[in-house]
């Protein structure tokens, strides 16, 4: 059973399950461990980045090439949700049209970009899909009578989500089962189906071809795999995951608007999780994402108290790097330390300590 | 027997995960035109490229003017006075004829006297001197590139399958050259597919098969005995008279 | 010999510029005029378009013959796009006095000190990010990418650190404020003096290209750095001199750019890189010519639809890229390699 949800691939490493468990838990408890809104923002937020992220792994980690585009899929799947709600009310039908052509355009989009720019070189790719992501981000805030602009769209989802929805008449352990949590839980079973599946699409032989190109191109190529297809589907699949994430999100904060889907700051963020959790493990994704979103909500915090310590003791320069707005500078220095020493990142330090 | 001006001394290269040489040992003697000869694949161009330090020996040594230069940098290489056509060339195509030799020329110009004498090797490049290298056909870019070479006195030209694809006419062309370069003292190590340039060129020979060298002598040892041509390079009577 | 010789010789070969990419630059221009109407408002978009033109190639120049010369493609470049642009704070705080004295030469001095500073402290942050961040990464795309990404970030908050996290305005120094009336076309002053900058860099690079020893060892590094090693010459210095030049160049841009906006943000660097990205896609991966060509279309084409089609204005790189990759996949001047 176990096995075959996990797909065979187990975290191998005693502190490694440890974590993953800490989270998984904690992720299916959450309202009922950490009562209120705050925390059940923050757990949904992490359920959702986790499928980003691993979805960027399958990229990035398994198939060795880097998209700056991760974002724009995230946003057609946001968009998608937002204007077919918007424009035809909170109803479960549009919802699914919307979900629908969102994932059809994202995965069309994936395989242009991939066809027009993967049979060049990884770099070339690169430099192509920031290029696009840029457009397609300067696009969505200047459409305004599609997509709202700056502003983005607000929308309410479908009844049964709404904060005001209650399933039972009780509180079921002290809590309300309210239809935000009830949405949180679809979100967390969605989540945690779509992260299964992908460990399952990396351990299949599809998998392990894109991880055989990935270690050498011209051998993969040579042994008969066409290399830009095995690439093209990769990018698809991959944008289909974002997609799906950026639609949960949407449907979550019942907005979307071009700054929490589209910037180049999440794609940044995005990147950071990959590499410090842990490139090429899914399970790198889920503790990057997880780590990433309790400092981002957390971190600042210790580090406004400890730069008033400072400032307090008197010190110079120090106050200025421990701000708490600089947390995002730690982070950086973390990620160019784990390229350079530890690639395979946190999962692949817990790993080897096994050893 | 003259003194040997280049000497791999059991050198082992690898290439990625591939052993290519194993144990390579032969001698250049100075003033003399050594052949490396063997089928493709056998390691010759492996050979020259580690003598210039572009792939590196993972055992041996290289000693070249009694210097070990088997740690030593590409660049430092060719400054202890090597020069290296490579068998793709290596000229640059945007560059035009004079800037290629220009380049060449580390002392700073061309040295007029010596530029004559390589007009008179290669003509072509006298005529097309303010072209780009690129532009050059198969023939005139391989003249360019061992111009390159000579464009100042060095004292070891590693030249890696110069006839290649090149027409009988200019071929002879190439070989009129070499003999020239010769009898200007030159000491020379020069790959070769094509037999009978070989023959008529080489000093010493040096046959290489699978990483190996599996003979070494004079040249015209080689050049009469067909039972050894066959056995070594798998050459048939027919395929060069 | 002498039949050898003499077949050589029945080959001519014949030598091609490739005019066509350099006479887009004139036809764009040409297609604006009837489409824009006005010639006096043609000539305003024009000259907008060659500075904001000039500013994008010094920009972009150093990061394609980076990439050309070692194959290292800097996601970070506009590091040094940004802190050049700050590091003019450090001449325009003391000497506020100088931006607004009516005083020509004191105008001008300041402003060349600013370059100055930006284009010292650039080289400087250069010849580090070279040793600390990209030296361990040689032939490495994948972590390439990633750690210069990296390195950008910290770069960037290293910016809120020093100098603050709020955007900054400056100012103009006092002779170059407003604009140039020529009949109808206004064209502002600074425009023109970017132009002229510029063109003046422009020149000197293509000078030192093509008629000094370093600069014909950077286009045959380009072409084949094998090759150059093999002729004796240690490849790695020509490499660090040419990242520490691109820094400064692109701390030079940031300069101008900054001066263009009026405002400092931390992260300018960060979104022209896009669009130096596309400009040197366009230009062909290496080519410095390209470069410049593709500076100038891009410029002309934002600035011509910004005035027609201000929707579309916006999209019009991604546009333009995509037609030129697909009348040339390699770019406009394809650099011949290996």
């Amino acid at each position: 059973m176990l096995h075959s949800l996990l797909s065979g691939d187990y975290p191998r490493s005693r502190p490694l399950a440890a974590i993953l468990l800490i989270i998984l838990i904690g992720l299916a408890l959450t309202p009922f461990l950490f009562p209120g809104s705050q925390p059940l923002n923050t757990a949904a937020k992490v359920c959702i980045f986790i499928i980003l992220v691993a979805s960027y792994d399958l990229l990035l980690g398994y198939t060795g090439i880097v998209s700056f585009a991760h974002t724009m899929f995230y946003g057609i799947g946001g968009y998608g949700v937002a204007i077919a709600l918007h424009s035809a009310g909170p109803h479960w039908g549009p919802l699914a049209l919307g979900a629908l052509s969102a994932l059809v355009l994202a995965i069309l989009l994936a395989l242009v970009i991939g066809l027009f720019s993967l049979r060049v070189r990884a770099i070339f790719f690169a430099m192509i899909t920031l290029a696009v992501a840029s457009a397609f981000a300067v696009l969505a805030s200047q459409l305004s009578d599609i997509t709202g602009g700056e502003d983005g769209l607000s929308f309410r989802g479908p009844a049964l989500l709404r904060r005001s929805f209650q399933l039972f008449e009780e509180p079921v352990f002290g809590i309300d089962i309210t239809g935000k949590v009830l949405g949180y839980y679809l979100l967390f079973f969605i989540a945690l189906g779509l992260f299964l599946l992908a460990l399952r699409v990396v351990n299949s032989p599809f998998g392990r071809v894109l991880q055989a190109i990935r270690e050498n191109e011209f051998r993969a190529e040579a042994l008969g795999y066409r290399v830009v297809v095995y690439r093209s589907l990769a990018n698809c699949l991959s944008a289909g995951m974002a997609a799906c994430a950026g639609m949960l999100t949407a449907l979550w904060n019942d907005y979307t608007n071009p700054d929490t889907t589209l910037s180049f700051a999440i794609m940044i963020d995005i990147l950071l999780m990959v590499v410090i959790g842990g490139m090429g493990t899914l399970y790198g994704a889920a503790i990057g994402a997880t780590l990433f979103i309790i400092a981002q909500n957390y971190l600042q915090v210790l580090m406004g108290q400890l730069s008033e310590a400072l400032s307090a003791a008197g010190i110079p320069l120090l106050p200025l790097l421990f701000h708490a707005d600089r947390w995002f500078l730690w982070l950086g220095i973390l990620f160019v330390l784990s390229v350079y020493f530890f690639p395979t990142g946190i999962v692949g330090k817990l790993r080897s300590l096994r050893k | 027997m003259s003194d040997a001006l280049l000497r791999l001394e059991g050198v082992n290269t690898h290439i990625g995960r591939y052993h290519i040489l194993h144990g390579v040992d032969f001698t250049v003697p100075r003033g003399q035109l050594t052949m490396l000869l063997g089928r493709n694949g056998a390691g010759k161009t492996t050979s020259l490229r580690t003598v210039m330090g572009l792939w590196r020996a993972s055992k041996g040594r290289v000693i070249f003017d009694g210097q070990d230069i088997t740690q030593l940098s590409t660049p430092e290489i060719a400054q202890a006075g090597i020069a290296y056509v490579p068998e793709n060339m290596g000229i640059f195509a945007d560059l035009t004829v004079r800037e290629n030799l220009l380049l060449a020329a580390r002392q700073g110009d061309l040295d007029t006297a010596r530029l004559k004498w390589i007009f008179g090797l290669f003509p072509a490049l006298e005529k097309f001197w303010s072209l780009a290298a690129g532009s050059l056909s198969g023939g005139q870019k391989q003249m360019l590139s061992i111009a390159r070479a000579i464009v100042e006195p060095r004292k070891l030209l590693l030249i890696d399958e110069p006839t290649k694809g090149l027409a009988p006419a200019i071929i002879m062309n190439m070989i009129e050259a070499f003999r020239e370069l010769k009898r200007s003292g030159a000491t020379i190590l020069l790959v070769e597919q094509n037999f009978t340039a070989a023959k008529l060129l080489g000093d010493s020979v040096a046959v290489m098969d699978d990483g190996r060298i599996v003979h070494r002598g004079a040249m015209a040892e080689l050049a009469e005995d067909t039972n050894l041509q066959q056995r070594l390079l798998g050459l048939s009577m027919d395929a060069h008279q | 010999m002498s039949t050898a010789a003499a077949s050589a010789d029945f080959t001519l070969p014949k030598v091609k510029t490739d005019w066509l990419p350099i006479l887009l630059v004139p036809a764009f221009m040409l297609a604006a005029l009837p489409l824009v109407g006005d010639p006096s408002t043609w000539v305003t978009l024009t000259v907008a378009a060659l500075a904001m033109g000039m500013m994008i190639f010094l920009m972009a120049s150093g990061l394609t013959l980076v990439f050309g010369l070692m194959d290292v493609l800097n996601f970070g470049h506009g590091v040094f796009i940004s802190f050049g642009a700050y590091v003019s704070l450090i001449v325009l705080v003391p000497l506020a006095d100088w931006v607004e004295a009516h005083n020509v030469w004191l105008n001008i001095s300041v402003l060349l000190l600013c370059v100055l500073a930006a284009m010292l402290v650039t080289g400087a942050l250069g010849w580090a990010f070279e040793r600390v961040v990209i030296r361990p990464v040689y032939g490495m795309h994948l972590k390439q990418i990633l750690i210069t990404m990296g390195g950008m970030i910290v770069a960037e908050q290293m910016i809120h650190v020093i100098w603050g996290a709020s955007p900054i305005p400056i100012k103009l120094p006092e002779t170059f404020r407003g604009a140039f009336v020529l009949g109808d076309a206004a064209m502002e002053k600074y425009r023109v003096i970017a132009v002229v900058l510029g063109l003046t860099v422009f020149g000197a690079m293509y000078a030192v290209l093509n008629r000094t020893k370093i600069g014909l060892l950077i286009r045959a590094g380009v072409e084949n750095p094998e090759m150059v090693e093999a002729l004796g010459y240690r490849i790695r210095r020509l490499f660090v001199g040419v990242f520490i030049a691109g820094s400064a160049l692109a701390g030079l841009g940031g300069v101008l750019w900054a001066f263009y906006r009026q405002t400092l943000t931390a992260g300018m660097g960060m979104e022209v890189n896009v669009l130096i990205f596309i400009v040197i896609i366009i230009g062909g991966l290496g080519s410095v010519g390209g470069c410049f060509v593709g500076s100038l279309l891009v410029a002309l084409i934002a600035n011509y639809t910004g005035f027609l089609a201000p929707k579309l204005a916006l999209i019009s790189n991604i546009l333009l890229m995509v037609l030129i990759l697909l009348w040339r996949p390699q770019g406009l001047f394809p650099v011949a390699k290996r």
